[in-house]
């Protein structure tokens, strides 16, 4: 078995609109190591929302070979894929993206409607997500009664409910301060180094890109790899 | 939680504008219900019209009599089955502004006939026997609270005693109901010998005369050969069917039907602009959410099931108020004597309710198709990538 969790192989990855076709990515290799705390800087518009868009299933290359866990995923089907992300993938956007009628817990709750479980065991699951990212207390809580960080801390209980292998964070501390940046940052250490989770973390702060094992730097398509001491 | 709570949050979320749908569609099904139960009252006469029941009438028109002996003549037809005749009466009780519609029948021939009027056979001979018994419908029994062995005065508005006076002393010896709900029971039935033992005027004679045939295939071939028998003598009949002849009475009142029909189009045309256009608003609003259910591994169809639901629930609700709370109104209406006087036959059918059902379903279907379909079609990564 391959310790890689990702492997791409000449992915190359082109935005076709009308006339005008763009080409991101032109022949990408990449692995990616089973347990790696990833961060990927880079310049805007430079293809790292695509690429984390790939590695999560919601985007697909244009060809080239994308492995997780050695079995190629661009051949999955739509409804495949949506059973895949549901198995194995947490996101965390940016901008939280919780649902503004849900309270916190109904939140963490919603990916575990994918899932056969007993209320019982779904209701554990909610309570220990919450209480991993320190907002036991505030489950009753909707999003427009949380702060920006809170909100984000839920996301990322949301992310975890349903024990993914892999979280694909996309920008989490790009719309909060220092002090509840590193909040969070240091709660995705913990869910890496404690539970062994894969993170792919887009930022543009070199802060948060120092929590990170590995850092990639996107430049045109192309990676340019760089260990930053922690 | 599961899909249905998500539903519900997702239709709750913006208290005002569901409020605002669903009072539309109250108002719509409201509507639906209240003026549908009074085309039914219309047309109730027309559905209930025995498919084998003919009525022979002077072809001069209805309200001029035919001779006693067609009746015999008739029954030797070939074809005719049953044979019964009533007369006016044009009763009121007590009060010239009280109606009590009375009819002059031959009690044994006119319940063999009209077997839909239901006594218990207590009450049948008691009547047969009791020329001064008369049978009374349900509703108008309870129109004036009348009660099994009441005596009561019979006025009629057309004929008078020949002792002098225009009021008839009547025991009430039965009840009859319908044997569906919409069955008119707001009129009284007399005995005939004993109102031409006592009438004023020479002689007897028939109003009209109800004929059964042996198969509503031979309606036309025995109509003809009823009305040709008659033909050239000094009373010449028209048979026609009972449909026919009491779609030509309710006509008379213009075709409420129909203008009844249009205004519940309008309404309903109406809500589906207004709910379809306010759906279609609230799943643009969340495309972002959609996009997040997605990318967490909602199949594509589960979120198209989830909008479309939305929509149903919504429409069902709202539907579901307004036809109940029809449904009491009309209920209510029909313990109101003079309104039932006018509308004997006022009640939500049960066909009504399944048309509302069904109309429920298909404006949730209409008004959730195509935001569902959007939500369907959705790509997840144009609606995230929209800061
Ligand atoms: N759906 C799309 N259709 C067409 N072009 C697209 C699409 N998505 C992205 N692009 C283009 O691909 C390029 C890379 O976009 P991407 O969002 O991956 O950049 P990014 O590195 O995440 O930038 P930022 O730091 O601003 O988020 C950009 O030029 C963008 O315009
Ligand atoms: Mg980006």
């Amino acid at each position: 078995m391959t310790d890689f969790i990702y492997e791409l192989k000449q992915v190359h990855k082109k935005f076709v609109k009308g006339q005008e076709s763009v080409e991101i990515f032109d022949g990408l290799d990449l692995g990616i190591k089973r347990g790696d705390f990833v961060s990927i800087m880079g310049p805007s518009g430079s293809g790292k929302t695509t690429l984390l868009n790939m590695l999560g299933g919601v985007d697909r290359p244009s060809s080239g070979a994308l492995l997780f866990d050695g079995n190629p995923i661009n051949d999955l089907n739509e409804g495949q894929l949506a059973k895949w992300r549901a198995d194995h993938i947490g996101f965390i956007f940016q901008f939280y993206n919780l649902m503004p009628m849900l309270t916190a817990e109904k939140n963490v709750e919603l990916p575990l409607l994918l899932k056969k479980l007993s209320p019982k065991k779904r209701k554990e699951n909610v309570a220990t997500a919450l209480e991993l990212v320190g907002l036991g207390e505030r489950a009753k809580h909707r999003p427009n009664e949380l702060s920006g960080g809170q909100q984000q801390r839920v996301a990322i209980a949301r992310a975890i409910v349903s024990d993914p292998d892999v979280l694909l964070c996309d920008e989490p501390t790009g719309d909060l301060d220092r002090s509840t940046a590193t909040d969070i940052l240091e709660n995705l250490q913990l869910l890496n180094k404690e539970f062994n989770k894969t993170i792919i973390m887009v930022t543009h702060d070199p802060v948060a890109a120092a929590y990170a094992n590995t850092s990639l730097h996107l430049d045109k398509g192309v990676f340019v790899e760089k260990d930053v001491a922690a | 939680m599961n899909d249905f709570y998500l539903i519900r949050k997702n239709l709750t979320r913006n208290k005002l504008r569901m409020s605002l749908n669903l009072f539309a569609i109250f108002i719509a099904f409201f509507l639906f219900g209240a003026l549908g139960s009074i085309k039914n009252a219309f047309d109730a006469g027309v559905d209930l019209a025995a498919a084998d029941r003919l009525v022979v009438v002077n072809s001069i028109s209805f309200t001029q009599t035919l001779p006693v002996a067609y009746a015999n003549k008739i029954k030797s037809i070939e074809g005719v089955r049953k044979v019964t005749w009533a007369n006016w009466f044009g009763g009121y009780y007590q009060d010239p502004k009280q109606m009590a519609m009375t009819f002059i029948v031959d009690p044994e021939s006119y319940l063999d006939v009209y077997s839909e009027l239901q006594l218990t056979d207590n009450e049948k001979n008691r009547w047969f026997n009791n020329r001064q018994g008369v049978v009374v419908g349900e509703q108008l029994a309870k129109n004036y609270g009348w009660e099994k062995g009441d005596r009561i005065p019979i006025s009629s508005n057309i004929f008078s005693l020949h002792e002098g006076g225009h009021t008839w002393d009547v025991v009430i010896d039965g009840i009859f109901k319908g044997e569906t709900e919409g069955v008119d029971t707001s009129y009284m039935l007399m005995h005939h010998k004993y109102f031409f033992e006592t009438q004023a005027y020479p002689g007897e004679w028939l109003g009209w005369l109800t004929v059964t045939t042996a198969d509503p295939e031979l309606n036309e071939t025995i109509s003809r050969a009823i009305d040709q028998q008659f033909a050239n003598s000094s009373a010449e009949t028209e048979t026609t069917t009972e449909a026919a002849f009491n779609k030509a009475f309710i006509e008379q009142v213009g075709d409420i039907g129909q203008i009844i029909t249009l205004v519940v189009l309008a309404a309903f045309f109406s809500i589906l602009m207004i709910v379809g256009n306010s759906m279609m608003l609230s799943v643009r609003e969340r495309v972002k959410e959609i996009a997040v259910l997605k990318t967490l591994g909602f199949p594509s169809a589960r979120v198209f099931i989830m909008v479309l639901a939305e929509s149903l629930l919504l429409a069902c609700v709202g539907g579901l108020l307004g036809s109940v709370f029809a449904e009491v109104m009309i209920g209510g209406l029909t313990q109101v004597p003079a309104i039932t006087r006018i509308f004997p036959n006022l009640v939500i059918t049960a066909e009504t309710w399944m048309t509302a059902v069904f109309l429920m379903l298909l404006l949730g279907c209409l008004t959730g198709f195509f935001p569902a379909l959007r939500a369907l079609k959705l790509k997840t990564i144009d609606a995230l990538s929209k800061g």
